[in-house]
């Protein structure tokens, strides 16, 4: 099924690897913050900035570009991680984070950083922003995919749903959502908390083509999003099954990793895991 | 006497047409389309009565349909604005600020952009509905957002004005609308200028007598206003009316002149007091010029069904209720 060399995947998964380790390190520095969520979806980011969609990081305001949009800004920090490694900012601004001054909010916003496209945090309106900028696009008859990513517990809140009906109806092709499911929230399990499965069948429901996939297999990621922009007539959403965490063994699929960083200690171990795991990258893979 | 550009009948309310402010509006609407092809309309499920309808005739193309999902209106509004469109988003004040305010405050506001947002059936004139649709807080929740500016017309000319200007204003604009007919008592030529009062009556002028009281109204109130400062000039106290059709950006200026030239101030919304225009008027004078104020609006209560004139009556918004607040505030001086 590959789509894209070897050694393409190699750098792709070197990229996502770099990029946990600006994560763990920022959020330490920070001193507070999301570490699960962001780990988990370093590959969607790496393959979205550095493969799949179209950008230019210098003309950041081009009119055809993706537009890559953030429902769940909580686990910003992999995206300022994957922008700053793909040189829309220097990758010394990331200790910036959640300081006083920065450009690097909490949570982010557009009139810090123009290429972050959206503002958000509350949970739940991403979608809606997307369909509108998709909507506007395909009114003008332009050419770009706007992408959504969004958390599983989003799928809890209304406006999600209110969202995917205007999609639907409207048959936005150009639109692509993603959904991060990895099972966890603040609260616990979504399945206890909330459930939202059947999430594939809820979707189809409501006129979209689903598309499953190992949101942790970069090679896979950028196979699906190859197949959603080869598909017409519906808007398409990518469930990518995630591990909260990855990458770091002792927190993985842990939960009340959701909302906390790293302490120094910790972040010394977590570096040198994933120091470790670039090293396998590196010798392993076939090429 | 009163603005030369306000209409010549203007004591005469059989002799004004009467029209609701949406449906100046609803004209404003189809002349900012005409003017800029970025002007897109979305309307949640209440095409008709907030006269989104007329848009949608002349621009099928830039029309979008939401259905009763008010979220959503704000939050994809957003992303047309982010691509670079000029939405303007309909429904009730009581669903839209109502129920997005969150999604007005986060993904609109915060980001400066250029959405209206247009509240219909706002205050208890909408009557027979009922508390529930009786949008008394929007004033409120709509200035306390950084960035956004909140237009609130007298009349049905003034309404289409606003609308124009609000098209034109590179920012989020909140216009509050209301579905009963009222008196049209400005013309094409009264003035209309985002951010800036107008003295609609002039005590001085009018009565020979240096003006003891001003009123300062928002919306149809203020034509109810006019008619008891003319009622009580008859009665020997002179009284000057400003509308203030910009809440927010506040006029301070002129708001400060009107107050050192009246001495004492009642201010007049179909709105809850607190928070609403009179709050603002309140804490633009507190903090370098107070003065004894007064507050005719709705006093910590919801509303509930009846007519628009029976509600007035019971809630204390009619002419005789602004009467009596102004002479509570001359007493006071």
């Amino acid at each position: 099924m590959s789509f894209i060399p070897p050694h393409t995947i190699k750098e792709l998964e070197l990229k996502a690897n770099e990029a946990r380790m600006l994560v763990v390190d920022m959020l330490e520095d920070a001193g507070s913050g999301h570490t699960a969520g962001p780990l988990g979806i370093a590959d969607i980011f790496t393959a979205l900035y550095f493969h799949s969609a179209k950008h230019d990081v210098h003309n950041p305001d081009w009119e055809e570009r993706d537009r890559i949009i953030l429902s769940n800004g909580h686990i910003v920090p992999i995206r300022y991680a994957v922008m700053a490694l793909a040189g829309y900012f220097p990758i010394e601004e990331l200790k910036t984070l959640r300081k006083f001054g920065s450009r690097l909010q909490g949570h982010p916003e557009r009139s810090k950083i123009f290429a972050l496209e959206t503002t958000s945090g509350p949970l739940g309106s991403g979608l809606s922003q997307a369909a509108g900028i998709a909507y506007a696009g395909r009114m003008d008859n332009k050419k770009f995919t706007t992408f959504c990513l969004m958390s599983d517990g989003e799928m809890q809140t209304g406006n999600i749903w209110e969202a995917a009906m205007f999609a639907g109806k409207n048959r936005l092709s150009n639109l692509i959502g993603i959904i991060d499911r990895n099972n966890i929230q603040i609260n616990g399990m979504t399945e206890d908390v909330m459930p939202i499965e059947p999430l594939k069948d809820k979707w189809e429901s409501f006129n979209w083509h689903v598309i499953e996939v190992n949101g942790n297999n970069i090679e896979e990621v950028v196979y699906a999003i190859d197949t959603a922009r080869a598909i017409y007539e519906k808007p398409i959403m990518i469930i990518a099954h995630t591990i909260p965490g990855k990458g770091i063994k002792e927190i993985e699929f842990d939960y009340t990793w959701h909302g906390k960083p790293p302490t120094k200690e910790e972040e010394q171990k977590f570096l040198k895991e994933l120091r470790t795991l670039r090293g396998k990258i590196e010798s392993t893979h076939h090429d | 006497m009163f603005d030369p550009k306000l209409h010549k009948d203007l004591f005469s309310k059989i002799k004004l047409e009467q029209k609701a402010t949406r449906d100046g509006f609803g004209l404003g609407l189809v002349e900012a389309g005409k003017q800029d092809a970025r002007v897109v309309a979305l309307c949640a499920d209440l095409s008709e009565s907030t006269r989104t309808e007329w848009f949608q005739k002349e621009f099928p193309e830039r029309y979008v349909e939401l259905g009763v999902a008010e979220q959503n209106l704000a939050a994809l509004a957003s992303g047309m604005a982010n691509y670079g469109k000029i939405p303007f988003i309909m429904s009730y004040a009581a669903f839209s600020p109502g129920r997005n305010n969150e999604q007005i405050r986060t993904t609109i506001s915060l980001n400066n952009f250029p959405v209206k947002i247009v509240g219909c059936h706002a205050g208890l004139s909408v009557g027979p509905d009922g508390a529930t649709h009786q949008a008394l807080e929007d004033i409120g929740l709509m200035r306390m957002q950084p960035n956004m500016t909140v237009l609130v017309p007298c009349d049905s000319n003034e309404a289409y004005k606003a609308t124009v200007a609000a098209t034109k204003h590179n920012g989020p604009v909140y216009i509050r609308l209301a579905r009963e007919k009222s008196p049209v008592f400005t013309t094409e030529e009264t003035s209309f200028e985002i951010g800036k009062a107008q003295i609609f009556f002039d005590g001085h002028s009018y009565s020979g007598k240096l003006p003891e009281v001003g009123i300062i109204a928002c919306g149809s109130l203020v034509y109810s206003a006019i008619l008891a400062a003319r009622e009580l000039a008859e009665e020997g106290v002179s009284v000057s009316v400003m509308n203030l059709a910009t809440i927010k950006p506040l006029d301070t200026q002129s708001i400060r002149k009107f107050a050192k030239d009246c001495g004492g101030i009642v201010t007049v919304e179909e709105h809850q007091v607190t928070g609403g225009l009179g709050s603002a008027i309140a804490e633009c004078l507190a903090s370098d010029f107070p003065r004894p104020m007064e507050f005719v609006g709705v006093h910590d209560r919801f509303g509930q069904s009846g007519t628009a004139e029976e509600l007035y009556k019971e809630y204390g918004l009619t002419v005789s209720d602004i009467k009596i607040a102004v002479k509570k505030v001359r007493a006071r001086k």
